[in-house]
């Protein structure tokens, strides 16, 4: 029941608001089709503007994960993790996510489908998934399209921001499913 | 900082295959076994990976331009004002450098609340159009104002309400209760946001990541940290002799 209201939502969220902000425009008097075109058109450049940004860093990501780097640092700092009591299966979820909105994806995937949704790890990881975001394609996305170099504490108060929503899922699922 | 990440991981990936090309680990012994392979992988990744970045941005140009358009006419209609007053107690207090009836005000605004519904693709070109109108108030150009670093912080710190996917995965795992997981991911992200916020309110005080006051005093201190890292070198170098 739940799970359909919240379908519903997520779905005409969307379409609502592409007929709501014209029809609105519209009854106040504005030009809605040569307005939007005229926003439109910033679009491209942003996109174009980025790729630099985007090649970059993805490209040292993609080194880091197919030379097992990340398996060598899961495996180093698994000492503290057993501490908060998080199981090792959910460590390179925790390492992939800042790095890789797809990569992290693809290990939830596959966490879920290997151990069941409704398991201890299979929930953590969801959870954690929900909780925390790709800082560093974000990072490359944001500053690269303004082409700001000097990015000051915005690294380290993302990442951050990261370790506590990994802590917190940890705790979170362990004190509600534990 | 980002510099030294993004050196990091490129070397450490390196030099981690190079070791793998050499020997393998089986069962705690070291076998010597020479190959080409992880090196050969790791080229055909980044070849990939790059390909991919590319794709990506060509992909986003059609939601980009959907998204920035709409936007324009809620603009020019006032609508983004009127919200932009309502949530207004709050924004002053985590913007205090933006003024509240500017653009960019209106875009933050819209870029949290896609992002707060889960409409993932869509918070991205939002995002980017308050970065834009932020930069406008920007005085150092290459520099990241306090506001920006404030957005950045929100949005890496993920405010969600609806984590779609996550549900749709769990349901496509014949999960009993694929929604179980949103009460608690409301409550870590609230926790995590929460970290952000306070974190970036610190940091941008401390004399390292303080926004400085011309383009010749952040010119000044990139040379000093330059020169800082020179003398760690020299110094190395003494203690090895």
């Amino acid at each position: 029941m739940f799970e359909t209201i919240l379908n519903v939502i997520s779905t005409l969220a969307i379409p609502v608001i592409i007929v709501l902000i014209p029809l609105y425009g519209y009854r106040k008097g504005v030009k809605v089709y040569e307005v939007f075109t005229v926003g439109a058109k910033e679009g491209f450049d942003v996109a174009i503007h980025i790729i630099p940004f985007l090649v970059a860093i993805f490209a040292a990501i993609s080194i880091f994960r197919t030379s097992g780097a990340m398996q060598v640092l899961s495996w180093i700092v698994s000492p503290l993790t057993n501490l908060i009591g998080m199981p090792a299966e959910v460590l390179p979820l925790a390492f992939m996510r800042p790095l890789s909105g797809s990569g992290a994806l693809g290990i939830l995937t596959e966490l879920v489908t290997t151990h069941g949704p409704d398991s201890t790890i299979g929930r953590m990881a969801s959870i954690m998934m929900g909780s925390t975001e790709t800082t560093f394609y974000i990072l490359a996305v944001y500053f690269g399209s303004v082409s700001v170099t000097n990015s000051r504490h915005a690294v380290p108060a993302g990442l951050t921001a990261d370790l506590a929503g990994i802590i917190s899922s940890v705790i979170i699922t362990n004190i509600i499913f534990g | 900082m980002i510099n030294v990440i993004w050196l990091a991981m490129i070397i450490i990936g390196i030099v981690i295959a190079s070791v793998d090309c050499l020997v393998d680990f089986v069962d705690g012994s070291i076998l010597w076994n020479p190959t080409l392979e992880p090196l050969n992988v790791l080229t055909s990744g980044v070849f990939d990976s790059v390909k991919f970045a590319v794709t990506m941005a060509f992909g986003l140009i059609g939601i980009m331009t959907l998204w920035l358009g709409i936007m324009k006419i809620a603009e020019e209609s006032g609508l983004i004002k009127i919200i932009a007053r309502a949530v207004k107690p709050i924004t002053i207090r985590l913007f205090p450098e933006v003024p509240p009836d500017h653009p960019a005000m209106g875009a933050i605004i819209m870029a949290i609340a896609a992002s707060m519904l889960g409409l993932g693709n869509s918070a991205t070109p939002l995002g980017l159009k308050a970065m834009r109108e932020l930069q406008t108030l920007n005085k150092i150009k290459n520099t990241a104002s306090n506001a920006m670093c404030m957005l950045m912080a929100i949005s890496t710190s993920s405010v969600t309400i609806i984590p779609a996917t996550i549900i749709g995965i769990r349901a496509a795992a014949n999960s009993k209760n694929p929604a179980e997981i949103i009460a608690p991911v409301i409550l870590a992200t609230g926790i995590s946001t929460t970290v952000a916020i306070i974190m970036t309110k610190i940091l941008e005080k401390l004399p390292r990541y303080r926004y400085p006051e011309s383009p010749e005093e952040n010119d000044k201190r990139e040379i000093d940290e330059k020169m800082d890292a020179k003398n760690s070198e020299n110094d190395k170098e003494i203690t090895h002799v």
